[in-house]
């Protein structure tokens, strides 16, 4: 049977996503650009079809909480939110990254600080990706660019989060969000049953009938035990850097500048390198996809030929920092951004490779 | 074949519906297609645009700084792409409201009173339906079978009944449709 491909938002693609992958229970607060993920659960009903419960929570710290219980009891379980609605969260995202407990977070960013706009923006990639919520934890963390990985990134997330016990984010815009392409959507897969999340996940509070109880916290007041604990994660965490980059090169074989961008912003590079081809400059493109953990070593290796990397952000230069520790400095590293809401078009990054390096 | 489009108006003229019935059609084609809407508040009262690019490849950007055609529907957006349409492009604009005309000579332009039509036919509601087929007698994108699968794929059963009005719609638009000659 031919695989049915559809037209739909990147918002409505998380939601048909999680849908069809059997979550069980999504938590939210609505807020733009990403309220077309709850809205498109509501049509769907899938309570009625998959018994997944959606649930608009009276507050983005309530909602998270609820992912808290829910992800403790070894359930599928996500939300999704906005640049403010994601701050808001930040408590509970440490709470569960502490407690070492799997779930999806999905950060549809727009232009802050504060309440900043509603257009799309890269501003969150710090809070993302170093920190966000208090303590040494890391959030694997996905960037799609487009609206089939808003669908394929759902199960992406969920299965890293369940193999490293481990909370994921996508990290998406206002740009993959709101905008329609096509889209394949995963098959549709039962919810696992108790029994299988019982085998599945030993440690999750299922009823502790016959064994010892499970004990979900993220509190320990001894401080060499929660050393130890720390380790444990810290060697976690070692073991997804070891094993989990992803990328994607187009372009690169020949290239002697390297365009390095995520998400929407990589879109929009990759057409700056078709222009800047087009006038002769060999340009290439490395997409992260994996933010963190971000591929380092990949790209340290991909830039060992070239002249210059320019980094562009829909922010004043946070993944640049990054990109720096990768090359270590061998090569120069310039970048370009634009801020609080503002997308560049093409011709501003061919514009912006050009006056960094062909004329400086 | 790839035809990058800009489609701009004023908020509740259907212009990103215009966009969605086109990037639909273009899926019935088997072609690849990016819908990027300008959203917020500027769809309330004010401009709205959207971007729509079909093509046979992968699509890179799903926000330009030129295009193929641009479909203008209001002053205030003939102001501001006029000027990002590609040399050789074209240009289609619908006269109502518009106070100065577009001048350049370096690309195809056409005129098309769809505002008009649609109020002395009592046909308001496919107002944009007659722009679209202004454009695909100019630029035959997809083809008008297409367009009326994606309307009945899109549209819920209950409202297939108006699907002939939207067909003739298309029709008139092509008829109407004329080339500016400076």
């Amino acid at each position: 049977m031919a695989k049915e491909v559809v037209l739909m938002k990147g918002n409505e693609a998380i939601a048909h996503a999680a849908i069809r992958l059997g979550v069980d229970g999504y938590f939210g607060y609505p807020i733009t650009p990403q309220s077309e993920v709850l809205e498109t659960l509501a049509e769907q009903k899938p309570w009625e079809t998959t018994g997944m419960v959606v649930l608009q929570a009276e507050s983005e710290v309530a909602a998270i909480n609820m992912v808290y219980g829910g992800a403790g009891s070894g359930k599928m379980v996500m939300t999704s939110s906005s640049s403010p609605g994601v701050s808001l969260k930040q408590e509970g995202i440490s709470y569960i990254a502490g407690a070492e407990l799997p779930c999806l977070v999905v950060n549809v960013m727009r232009g802050g600080p504060g309440l900043g706009t509603i257009q799309p923006s890269q501003a969150d990639y710090f809070q993302t990706t170093k920190g966000g919520g208090h303590g040494d934890y890391h959030l694997i963390a996905l960037a799609p660019s487009s609206v089939q990985e808003m669908a394929d990134f759902v199960g992406l997330a969920f299965e890293l989060a369940f193999k490293y016990r481990n909370p994921a984010m996508i990290l998406a815009d206002g740009v993959v969000g709101q905008m329609m392409e096509k889209v394949e959507l995963p098959e549709f897969r039962p919810r696992r049953t108790e029994a299988e999340i019982i085998a599945q996940c030993p440690w999750a509070t299922t009823g502790c009938k016959g064994r010892r109880p499970n004990v979900i916290t993220s509190l320990e007041l001894d401080p060499a035990i929660m050393e130890q604990r720390n380790l444990h994660m810290q060697a976690k965490y070692e073991e997804i850097q070891a094993k989990e980059t992803r990328y994607e090169e187009l372009d690169c074989e020949d290239a002697d500048y390297l365009i390095v961008a995520f998400g929407s912003c990589a879109r929009i590079a990759q057409k700056a390198m078709e222009h800047a081809r087009e006038e002769g400059i060999r340009v290439g493109l490395f997409r992260p996809i994996t933010l963190w953990p971000f591929p380092a070593e990949a790209l340290a290796q991909r830039a060992e030929h070239v002249k210059g990397l320019l980094v562009v952000e829909l922010n004043s230069g946070q993944m640049i920092e990054d990109v720096r520790l990768a090359v270590k400095c061998s090569k120069p590293v310039e970048h370009f951004g634009r801020l609080g809401g503002i997308v560049p078009d093409p011709d501003e990054v061919t514009a912006a490779l050009r006056q960094k390096f062909i004329h400086p | 074949m790839k035809e990058e489009i800009i489609i701009a108006g004023f908020g509740g003229q259907g212009v990103l519906s215009m966009g969605k019935i086109l990037a639909y059609s273009a899926l019935m084609e088997d072609k690849e297609v990016t819908w990027m809407p300008a959203y917020g508040p500027e769809q309330r009262g004010g401009t709205a645009n959207v971007t729509v690019i079909v093509s046979d490849d992968r699509i890179s950007s799903p926000i330009l700084s030129r295009y193929d055609t641009a479909i203008i529907l209001n002053q205030p957006s003939l102001d501001k792409f006029e000027h990002k349409v590609k040399p050789g492009g074209v240009l289609i604009y619908d006269g109502y409201g518009i106070t100065t005309p577009p001048t350049r000579q370096d690309i195809r332009i056409y005129r098309i009173d769809a505002m008009d039509e649609a109020n002395e036919r009592g046909m308001s509601k496919t107002f944009n339906m007659i722009v679209l087929g202004g454009l695909l007698k100019i630029r035959p994108i997809v083809t008008i079978e297409s367009v009326i699968k994606a309307l009945r794929k899109t549209l819920p059963e209950r409202h297939h009944k108006l699907i002939p009005m939207n067909e003739e719609a298309i029709h008139i638009g092509m008829d109407i449709i004329e080339e500016v000659t400076a």
